[in-house]
């Protein structure tokens, strides 16, 4: 790792997402603006912060900027890495040392791994999912890209509280499981309410010729749903926490395949 | 012939649901599936037990097939698995984790 800022005075923010308030800490005041321009909706100033992120600021890539993410674990301390990022996460001491360029996308990503991994031992996950609340209830579309996440958050009557386009973010509080808002954004580029509902159900999105529920299996509500987590590491530990967490949402919450034309209408079908 | 002995890995997940037994692999997320046999053979590989009895003791018994022919498919199907690192095979007793042989 390169060495990291070292200066008496260093710049925060307070990032809040799903409950967990990290503290950002840079020496870098243009950074600073990039992540208030970044998080506005998730920004809690004064909030005692669960995590503690220290930033520094690189001029150029790592290496290929597009490069896949590459997360690994070694008693406890995890390396994540990417061409615009390196971080090692200390899950003990709630601790990430991050190297990244000015890009908000590296920072975004780093926040994703970590609340990912903090979550898998709840019983949480991050999902590749649209999420909205509707009459105190939230809803979850999965799918892969070009499934429809945008477009069903798009449709959304305005009575419908988008918590995101692209990254779902799902707790588990006994045995119930509540979505939270998060700023993880995809094509509509909309930042999603940083709220919290009830999961009242999952839907696996698929384009056809008109809108339908159909009920699923429960394994294959399983395989839909794992094939949608967001998986960052080849790590025997964390692949079986997030498999039994995925069996321990299908046994909670309904799960259905919901076929759709890209029309207001499918929503009457929601909830 | 020299008798086989399979064990389950034990860094794999693995859940059965609805009758379906699910496997995660660690090594690359793989998820599989597996069909009744190699559930029944899943669910019986200790690593003590050799292949040749759990084929004869459970599946013989399950599916009334021939007994050599049988073996010779659970054999595959134990390569095949082991192949995808969520079965162990030998021809020697596997010992459970912190068990020295």
């Amino acid at each position: 790792m390169p060495a990291l800022v070292n200066q008496v005075d260093l710049l925060t923010a307070t990032v809040e997402v799903a409950g967990v308030p990290v503290l950002m800490r840079t020496g870098d005041p243009d950074f600073l603006r990039t992540l208030q321009d970044r998080y506005p909706g998730f920004l809690t100033p004064g909030q005692e912060a669960q995590i503690t992120f220290d930033m520094e600021i690189l001029e150029t890539n790592f290496n290929e900027p597009d490069a896949d993410i590459e997360v690994t674990q070694n008693n406890g301390r995890w390396m994540l890495a990417r061409g615009d990022f390196r971080a090692e996460w200390d899950s003990a001491k709630r601790h990430c040392r991050i190297a990244q360029t000015r890009s908000p996308y590296a920072t975004d990503s780093v926040l994703r791994i970590v609340h990912a991994l903090v979550q898998a031992s709840r019983g949480g996950f991050l999902l590749h999912a649209a999420s909205a609340v509707r009459n105190q209830k939230a809803f979850l579309f999965a799918g892969e890209s070009g499934a429809g996440k945008s477009t069903i958050s798009a449709l959304a009557p305005a009575d419908a509280i988008l918590l995101t386009d692209e990254i779902s973010y799902v707790c588990k509080h006994g045995d119930q499981y509540r979505a939270f808002g998060t700023p993880f954004t995809g094509e509509l580029n909309k930042p999603g309410e940083n709220i919290s509902a009830p999961v009242s159900a999952l839907y696996l999105l698929a384009k056809g010729s008109e809108n339908r529920i159909d009920t699923m299996d429960a394994a294959g509500a399983v395989r839909s749903l794992l094939s949608n987590v967001l998986f960052f590491a080849k790590d025997d530990e964390l692949v079986q926490a997030l498999f039994h967490s995925a069996f321990e949402f299908v046994q909670h919450v309904p799960v259905c395949r919901l076929t759709f034309v890209p029309d207001t209408q499918v929503w009457e079908l929601i909830g | 012939m020299s008798s086989l002995y399979v064990s389950r890995n034990p860094r794999v997940a693995a859940r059965i649901l609805d009758g379906e037994m699910m496997i995660m692999s660690g090594r690359d997320s793989s998820l599989f599936t597996l069909n009744r046999t190699a559930t029944i053979l899943w669910q019986s590989a200790d690593g003590v037990t050799p292949l040749e009895r759990i084929v004869e003791q459970r599946i013989c018994i399950e599916f009334d097939v021939e007994p050599a022919q049988a073996l010779q498919d659970a054999e595959t199907l134990a390569r095949e698995l082991a192949n995808h690192d969520i079965m162990q095979i030998s021809e020697e007793p596997i010992p459970a984790p912190g068990v020295s042989r």
